[in-house]
C-alpha cells in the first residue's frame, strides 16, 4: 500500500464515519436520550466538527490481576496499528508500548503489564521541549508534532517512564494516521485518530478480543463513564504517582 | 596604567598556518561526520533510545560552560577593576564568543532534524529550559560583541564597566541555565539537584579560564613571543587553584546529598564505587588526572628557577572537564529510571538494565570539530583584528 493510496482510504474512511456518525446522531436525538448512552462507544463524546475540549480526560485502566505474562496481544496491536516493528533491536528500535515485568526482590512475587506514554496531566516531555512539538491536547493526550520535533531528545530525557522512542533511521511504509520519521521522537498516541472517530485505542480492543480484557479506555471526567466509576470503586495506582505528574493511565491490582 | 597598544596575530615561522590547516581538517571531518549521520540516522551512533545524549552533547555543554567561564578575565578587568587583566580582555571576549559558537554548532548538528534550525529559533515553548537557553545564548553572543566594540572602539571605553557589568551578570545566568538543563529533570536521580548551576559556574571558571591559557600559549608559539608576564601566570596559578577547589567542593556536595538520602544511595553506588566505566571516568579521569594532579603541579613549588608553565595544569583540567561532564551526563543516563523503586523491573526495552553506550568515529569528529569550530574563529578574527596586547609588558 502506498503512502498516497493509503491516506485516500483514510479520508474516505474518515468521510463515511462522520456521514455515520452525523445520521446516527439525528437517529438518536429522535429518540430517547437513554438510548445515546447505549449507542456510542467509550470514546464518541463529540461530533467531528467540534474541537477537542478539556470536558474529556482520556485515560487507561489496566487490571494487572487480568494481566498475564505469556500475553502480548496489546504489543502486537499497537505495533500492527501504529507500524513499528516488534522484535527489533531495543537500543535503537521504537516501542510505544512493551510488557513490564515488576518482581518483588523480597517474597519474590512477580506481575506483567503493559506500559506505555502514562499521558500525565502535567507531562515532563511537555514541559521541557524547546518547539512545543511535544504537546498535550486538551482531553489530556499527549502527543509530538511531527513537523516542529527538532529531534532535540531533551523529552526523553526528561520521561521518568520511559515511554519515547528516537527514530534511528529512515523509515518506509508508514501508517498515514500513524506519522513518524527519522529523526524525531515518538510514543504512544493513544490510538488518537481512533479515539477521534469513537473507538477504543488498538491495544484495549485486542486485549478484549485475544487477551484477558485487561485494559479498559474511557474519560476520567466523567463520572458516569466505566472507567471513573471503576476508579471511584477500587483501589488504583499510578506509576510514580510522587513525581505529583497525575498521569491517565492507572493500574488496579498493582 | 600605561596606554595598552594591541595588535593582530602575525604569522611567524608558519605555525599559525599550520594550526589553521589542522583544525580545517578537524572541521571537515566533523562535517563528513554530520553528513553520515545525517543521512543513515542515528543508528550509526552509538547513542539509542536509553544513551539519547552521547559525546557530541558532551563536548558540547563543554564548550558552552567554557564560553561563560572564559569572559572571567574580561570581567576581572571591567567589573572588579584590576587593570593587570585589560590586556587580555579582548582575547577573553573573542574566546567566549568562539567557544559558544562551537558548542552551540555540536548540539544544533546532532539533533535529529538539523534542518529545522529555523523552527527552534522561531518556535518557543517559554516553558522549556531549552528554549531559555537559546536566548540567553544568543543574548550572551550579542552582549558580548557591545562589549567587544565597547572595549576596542575610540572613546567607547567608558561604556565597557558597564558592558562588562552586564555581561558578567548574563554568563552568570547563562551558566545556571545550563546547569538547570540537568539540574530541573526530576527523573533523572544523577543530576537532579539544585548544586548543578553554582558546579557548572565553578567549572565554568575553571575551563574557561584553562583555554585561555592554553590559548595565550599557542599565540605565543605563533608569534615567538611570549604574553604573559610572571605576575600575571601567577594570578591565573592562584585562580586555577581556587576554581578547582570550588568545583571540588560542589561535586562532594552533589553526591553527599545523594549518599544521605537512602532512596539515591542506588545511584551513587552506581556512579561512584560500581567499577563501572563511569565511575572509572570520574575517579581517574575528572579526579586523578583532571584535578589531583594539575593541583599538585600548581600547588607543588618548583626546585628550578624555570619559568612556570600553565599549559600542562590547563590540559588537565580541561581534559578533567570532559570526563567530568561525560561521567555525569552519560553515566547519568545509563542508570536505570526508577519505574517502581525497591522492586526489581525488566523488559523488553531495556527497563532495570544499565544501558551501555560506545562512542563511534562520527561522534568523535563532531565532538572534537566544536572545539576546532572555536579555535579557527578566535584564530582568523585575531589575524585580522587586533585582539592581542603588543608585548609581554603591555
Amino acid at each position: 500500500m502506498t503512502c498516497t493510496s493509503g491516506s485516500k482510504e483514510f479520508i474516505d474512511k474518515s468521510r463515511r464515519d462522520f456521514l455515520k456518525k452525523a445520521g446516527a446522531g439525528v437517529t438518536t436525538f429522535t429518540l430517547a436520550s437513554g438510548v445515546t448512552l447505549m449507542a456510542y462507544p467509550q470514546a464518541q463524546k463529540r461530533p467531528l466538527d467540534e474541537p477537542v475540549s478539556a470536558k474529556n480526560r482520556w485515560g487507561l485502566l489496566i487490571d494487572v490481576n487480568k494481566c498475564t505474562p505469556e500475553c502480548d496481544a496489546c504489543v502486537t496491536a499497537c505495533a500492527s496499528e501504529n507500524g513499528w516493528k516488534q522484535g527489533g533491536d531495543p537500543r535503537v528500535d521504537a516501542q510505544w508500548i512493551r510488557k513490564l515485568t515488576v518482581k518483588n526482590p523480597k517474597s519474590g512475587y512477580e506481575s506483567s503489564f503493559p506500559v506505555m506514554c502514562q499521558h500525565c496531566e502535567n507531562p515532563p516531555c511537555v514541559d521541557v521541549c524547546p518547539t512545543g512539538a511535544s504537546f498535550k491536547r486538551l482531553d489530556g493526550i499527549v502527543l509530538v508534532d511531527k513537523h516542529t520535533c527538532i529531534g532535540c531528545r531533551y523529552c526523553m530525557i526528561a520521561c521518568p517512564y520511559n515511554a519515547r522512542s528516537f527514530i534511528h533511521e529512515p523509515l518506509t511504509d508508514q501508517r498515514p494516521w500513524a506519522p513518524r520519521g527519522k529523526g524525531t521522537v515518538e510514543s504512544c498516541t493513544l490510538c488518537v485518530h481512533r479515539v477521534d472517530r469513537g473507538d477504543e485505542p488498538a491495544c484495549v480492543e485486542k486485549c478484549a478480543t485475544d487477551g484477558n480484557g485487561a485494559l479498559m479506555f474511557g474519560d476520567l471526567n466523567d463520572p458516569d463513564s466505566e472507567i471513573s466509576i471503576r476508579v471511584a470503586t477500587y483501589a488504583t495506582k499510578q506509576i510514580r504517582a510522587d513525581l505529583g505528574l497525575n498521569p491517565g493511565v492507572r493500574y488496579e491490582n498493582l | 596604567m600605561a596606554r595598552i597598544t594591541y595588535t593582530t596575530l602575525k604569522n611567524r615561522a608558519g605555525f599559525f598556518d599550520l594550526m589553521i590547516i589542522f583544525n580545517l581538517v578537524i572541521v571537515a571531518a566533523g562535517m563528513g561526520a554530520v553528513w553520515y549521520v545525517e543521512h543513515y540516522g542515528h543508528i550509526v551512533t552509538g547513542m539509542g533510545n536509553k544513551i539519547v545524549w552521547g559525546l557530541p552533547h558532551v563536548f558540547a555543554i563543554f564548550l558552552i560552560i567554557a564560553a561563560s567561564g572564559a569572559l572571567n578575565v574580561a570581567s576581572i578587568s571591567s567589573v572588579f577593576s584590576k587593570p593587570e587583566y585589560k590586556p587580555y580582555a579582548r582575547l577573553s571576549g573573542l574566546l567566549a564568543l568562539s567557544l559558544l559558537a562551537g558548542g552551540l554548532a555540536v548540539l544544533v548538528l546532532d539533533l535529529g532534524r538539523p534542518d529545522r534550525l529555523l523552527i527552534a529559533m522561531t518556535t518557543y515553548n517559554f516553558k522549556s529550559i531549552f528554549a531559555w537557553n537559546i536566548y540567553l545564548y544568543t543574548g550572551f553572543m550579542a552582549i558580548v560583541i557591545v562589549y567587544l566594540w565597547a572595549m576596542m572602539a575610540r572613546n567607547m571605553d567608558k561604556y565597557s564597566k558597564p558592558m562588562g557589568f552586564i555581561a558578567f551578570a548574563w554568563r552568570l545566568i547563562l551558566t545556571t541555565g545550563t546547569g538547570s538543563i540537568f539540574g530541573f529533570i526530576v527523573a533523572r536521580e544523577a543530576f537532579n539537584s539544585a548544586v548543578m548551576a553554582p558546579l557548572f559556574i565553578a567549572s565554568s571558571f575553571v575551563y574557561g579560564l584553562a583555554f585561555t591559557i592554553v590559548v595565550l600559549n599557542l599565540v605565543a608559539r605563533a608569534r615567538q613571543r611570549e604574553l604573559m608576564p610572571d605576575i600575571l601566570i601567577e594570578k591565573f596559578r592562584g585562580l586555577l587553584i581556587t576554581f578547582t577547589v570550588a568545583v571540588i567542593f560542589l561535586t562532594i556536595i552533589l553526591h553527599i546529598t545523594n549518599l544521605y538520602a537512602s532512596g539515591r544511595q542506588d545511584v551513587e553506588w552506581f556512579m561512584l564505587a560500581s567499577g563501572n566505566i563511569y565511575s572509572q571516568v570520574f575517579w581517574i579521569g575528572q579526579i586523578a588526572i583532571g584535578t589531583l594532579a594539575p593541583l599538585a603541579l600548581l600547588i607543588i613549588p618548583r626546585k628550578t628557577d624555570k619559568r612556570r608553565t600553565l599549559l600542562l595544569p590547563s590540559l588537565l583540567l580541561l581534559f578533567g572537564g570532559l570526563a567530568q561532564i561525560y561521567a555525569l551526563l552519560i553515566g547519568g543516563q545509563a542508570y536505570p529510571l526508577d519505574l517502581f523503586p525497591g522492586m526489581e523491573i525488566s523488559s523488553s526495552f531495556q527497563d532495570g538494565e544499565v544501558a551501555s553506550y560506545i562512542p563511534t568515529l562520527p561522534e568523535i569528529l563532531l565532538g572534537i570539530s566544536g572545539i576546532s569550530i572555536a579555535m579557527l574563529i578566535s584564530g582568523i578574527v585575531m589575524r585580522l583584528m587586533p585582539f592581542l596586547p603588543k608585548g609581554e609588558s603591555a
